[in-house]
């Protein structure tokens, strides 16, 4: 059923991943992207492999799950690799009629691909590990500092997480008001481009004013529960760190040292 | 002075055109005057359109009278100063489910007001466990709001209120959106929450089943206040009530049809047993058992 | 002229971990001109049992026959069928769109690809059916009433001039008037045109007073199939998946428990009347 659609990938296990702090983990997403562009050889890679392996056994979550996103950028990584297989000057391997392939376009593309790979399974990791919820408040919290230069990151997380409650009914709204159009006779598939543009006017105009509707009653909503921003808010889930997390920076400026190293003495 | 008295209240919808101009007015109250006890479990009975729902926004200032004032516990609600402390007395429920449930999980939408409030974590959490408990949705507390029923729905949203420690609870067209089972469950939610806590309750309403238990009953129409007593005493004027396009309960029909027939039976029946008692007898009497 | 639903399953999630039924072998025929009252909790499958016979959904396995015709053949005209099958849902709200009431109305008819001309007639008798004032046709339906949204939505439907009209619940949320008002124009059709009418309601009452046969849906599955009288009478099975009769069969039970002889199928605040002024007045003769 379209209810069953839930936003992000959270796989709901118990690890000590699950329960670190999603800016904990906000962090080490980025750490470990900044790596893979740091490292250039065998041995960096063989660093950030490690790392990654290390970090998804920890995660609980089964690997199939981790290499779904692959998918999505199959099309791109193919790209990528073949460009840099083929256009990358130096030692020829061999040649198929204008196209040459060289040794150091194997290599480049061999990293190009890792580096794709491992940054799609990297991020996966944070989306599998942490919910929408935890992950809207994990960066409402370190992006704070942006408060000081004027942007409303309270408002824009709350617009966030109130997106995430929305989509799911909205969804299952378009669904139904596609059936009560098509039971009037209405086509959506059939046409030109034109006319299936057309088309979707009977489907657009109900959904619109039943969002600005769903809109207005939720603001009221929360007016009535004494909304007024995030000034002189508590929460009710605070984050705060705890040892796992602290580890977790160790482990992060460890690896980050090992990954620079490498590249000096490379 | 009751929980909630409103005076001389008007409350005009005004239209207006691209350059300010008035186009429409249309009074939804017309002047207004009601005193509600503290403790007390209120129905609002009125037809779609009658004003009631916009009465329900005035208690806790949504909206703000055009004349006349609204008290909450002796709050005037044009007070800005005080509109927190207001809002806070005074809970609103609303009709649908889906449009007022913040948060994407049953025990955070719950702590959405306490956290507005300001108030400590270790007292949210105390809150949102006592309010889960008052409507019955501990076991739910975990799910996202998505995955329940239209009543429960109700439910999560009533503690989300109840969490704010309220005085009164105003339910605007609760049960509107759910089907009978749902309806039951609302219902019977509010009515625990009125006896076991005390809380005022204000219900805005068409079902008509749905107010017989409470203490009082007041008719809306055109915005004006039409009929004010108990439930028997409103439901023994059954004519009154479908000129106000209103309804009566079957049970209360029947007696109504009878005793027009010219059978001896008392006003206003509300429950089947009442009925029952009172036809056995006659039956008697007239030798027909 | 008829439509028949042959042993129809259908599964949400087929094939996956959530495959689940949300109709179960459900057979029956619905000949013209009857009024059918379709009930059963939420979730009991009557919705999605609705969107079968106009073929907005299709059978996991069964054949729904209209007029004698396998609506799932090859070749088979679903968007013909579906101006056959009128379907009214649940909320106006959903398919209101145009600018005025009168456009909208005309949609349908549209779609259908009749001239402006059968169009603009057919809406306009459609909006006179359903007793929607001639001065709220050039209004915006965004601006209209709860009661009189649903009457556009209604009146959407029928200007595709349909043989059965379904409504899925189409009082919930009116007062008390205007749920009668809608019911009897509903009820209008099915006397003055002799339309089929399936009716969707959680209200036993309404169901009681119109309908000539209930279908009883449960957890996917046809559980009752019978007149009024005749499902009442099952209240005990009735309030175990979650429904009820209508309360004037308690209040019958409750007199006929303290020895009065009251019919047994009294359905109706009006035939409660009926019978008990009757057995009143016949001690009265007697004494």
């Amino acid at each position: 059923m379209i209810r069953e659609i839930t936003l992000g990938q959270y796989y709901p296990v118990d690890s000590v991943l699950h329960r670190m702090d999603p800016r904990t983990k906000l962090f080490g997403t980025m750490v470990f992207i900044v790596s893979l562009f740091l490292a250039n050889s065998l041995a960096a890679y063989g660093v950030a492999t490690v790392f990654l392996v290390l970090v998804i056994r920890l995660s609980k979550v089964p690997f199939s799950f981790m290499i779904r996103g692959l998918r999505a950028i199959l099309f791109l990584l193919l790209i990528s690799v073949s460009f840099n297989l083929f256009l990358t000057p130096g030692t020829e391997v061999f040649r198929i009629g204008f196209l040459r392939m060289t040794w150091e376009g194997l290599r480049l593309a061999g990293f190009m691909a890792l580096r794709l790979i491992y940054l799609v399974i990297g991020s996966s990791v944070m989306t599998l590990t942490t919910t929408p919820n935890e992950l809207t408040d994990g960066l409402e919290k370190s992006m704070g500092f942006l408060n000081r230069v004027g942007v409303p990151v309270h408002e824009v997380s709350m617009m966030m997480s109130i997106a995430l409650r929305f989509i799911p009914i909205l969804v299952e709204e378009t669904d139904k008001i596609m059936k009560a159009q098509m039971a009037r006779g209405a086509d959506f598939e059939s046409g030109n481009l034109i006319q299936k543009a057309k088309s979707m006017v009977p489907l657009l105009v109900p959904l619109f004013i039943s969002a600005f509707r769903r809109a207005t009653d939720l603001a009221m909503a929360m007016e009535a529960r004494c909304y007024h921003g995030g000034e002189g808010r508590t929460k009710m889930k605070p984050l705060c760190y705890h040892r796992r997390d602290t580890m977790g920076y160790l482990v992060y400026a460890g690896y980050l040292l090992a990954i620079v190293l490498l590249r000096h003495f490379s | 002075m009751g929980i909630i008295r409103a005076s001389r209240l008007i409350y005009d919808y005004i239209r207006r055109d691209e350059d300010d101009h008035v186009e429409e007015v249309s009074r939804a109250i017309d002047g207004l005057d009601l005193d509600i006890k503290a403790g007390d479990f209120v129905a609002i009975l009125g037809h779609n359109g009658s004003g009631k729902s916009t009465f329900a926004k005035q208690i806790n200032g949504i909206l703000l009278p055009t004349e006349g004032t609204v008290w909450i516990s002796g709050m005037k609600t044009t007070d800005e100063s005080h509109i927190w402390d207001i809002r806070k007395t005074a809970g609103m429920v609303f009709q649908n489910p889906d449009n007022q449930i913040i948060g994407n999980i049953v025990e955070e939408d719950v702590g959405f007001g306490p956290e507005n409030l300001g108030v400590p974590t270790d007292e949210i959490w105390q809150r949102v466990d006592e309010s889960l408990e008052a409507v019955g949705m501990t076991a739910y507390r975990m799910k996202s709001p998505n995955k329940l029923s239209g009543g429960q729905k109700q439910r999560v949203a009533i503690a989300g209120v109840m969490a704010m420690r309220p005085q009164c609870i105003i339910l605007d067209e609760p049960t509107a959106m759910l089907d009978p089972n749902g309806r039951r469950e609302v219902i019977r939610t509010v009515h625990e929450l009125n006896q076991k806590e005390g809380i005022t309750v204000l219900l805005i309403t068409h079902y008509m089943e749905e107010v017989i238990e409470a203490d009082r009953v007041i008719v809306m129409d055109d915005g004006r206040l039409v009929m004010d007593g108990t439930p028997r005493e409103i439901f023994s004027r059954v004519k009154e009530l479908k000129s106000y396009r209103l309804d009566v309960p079957q049970v209360t029909e029947l007696a109504y049809e009878l005793k027009q027939a010219g059978v001896d039976l008392p006003e206003g029946i509300l429950t089947i047993e009442e009925l029952t008692e009172h036809l056995l007898p006659i039956f008697r009497k007239a030798n027909a058992l | 002229m008829s439509i028949r639903a042959e042993h129809i399953n259908y599964l949400y999630g087929e094939g996956t971990a959530f495959e689940q039924y949300a109709l179960k072998d459900v057979s029956f025929e619905i000949e013209d001109g009857q009024f059918i009252g379709l009930i059963g909790h939420t979730g009991s499958g009557k919705s999605t049992l609705i969107q079968h016979l106009n073929g907005l959904l299709r059978a996991s396995s069964g054949k729904i026959y209209y007029n004698g015709e396998d609506i799932d053949q090859e070749g088979y005209d679903k968007k013909a069928l579906r101006s056959h099958v009128g379907l009214v849902f649940q909320y106006p709200e959903h398919q209101l769109f145009e600018v005025d009431v009168f456009s909208d109305v005309c949609f349908g008819p549209k779609n259908q690809g009749l001239s402006n001309e059968v169009t603009e007639q057919r809406a306009r008798e459609a909006l006179i059916q359903v007793g929607l004032d001639e001065r709220l046709w050039t209004q915006s339906p965004f601006e209209l009433s709860g009661g009189q949204k649903r009457r556009v939505a209604i009146a959407g439907v029928l200007a595709m001039q349909p043989e059965v009209l379904i409504l899925d619940e189409p009082t919930a949320g009116l007062d008390p008037r205007g749920r009668d008002e809608i019911l009897d124009e509903i009820s209008a059709l099915h006397e003055e045109k002799g339309m089929t009418i399936i009716l969707v309601s959680h209200s036993m009452e309404d169901i009681a007073r119109y309908a000539d046969r209930i279908l009883v849906m449960s957890h996917g599955e046809k559980l009752f199939d019978a007149p009024p009288k005749e499902v009442f009478r099952h209240y005990q099975e009735l309030e175990r998946i979650g429904l009820a009769a209508p309360q004037i069969t308690y209040v019958v039970r409750s007199l006929k428990e303290k020895g009065i002889a009251l019919e047994d199928d009294i359905t109706t605040v009006e035939e409660a009347k009926t019978a008990i002024l009757r057995l009143l007045r016949k001690a009265d003769g007697r004494a």
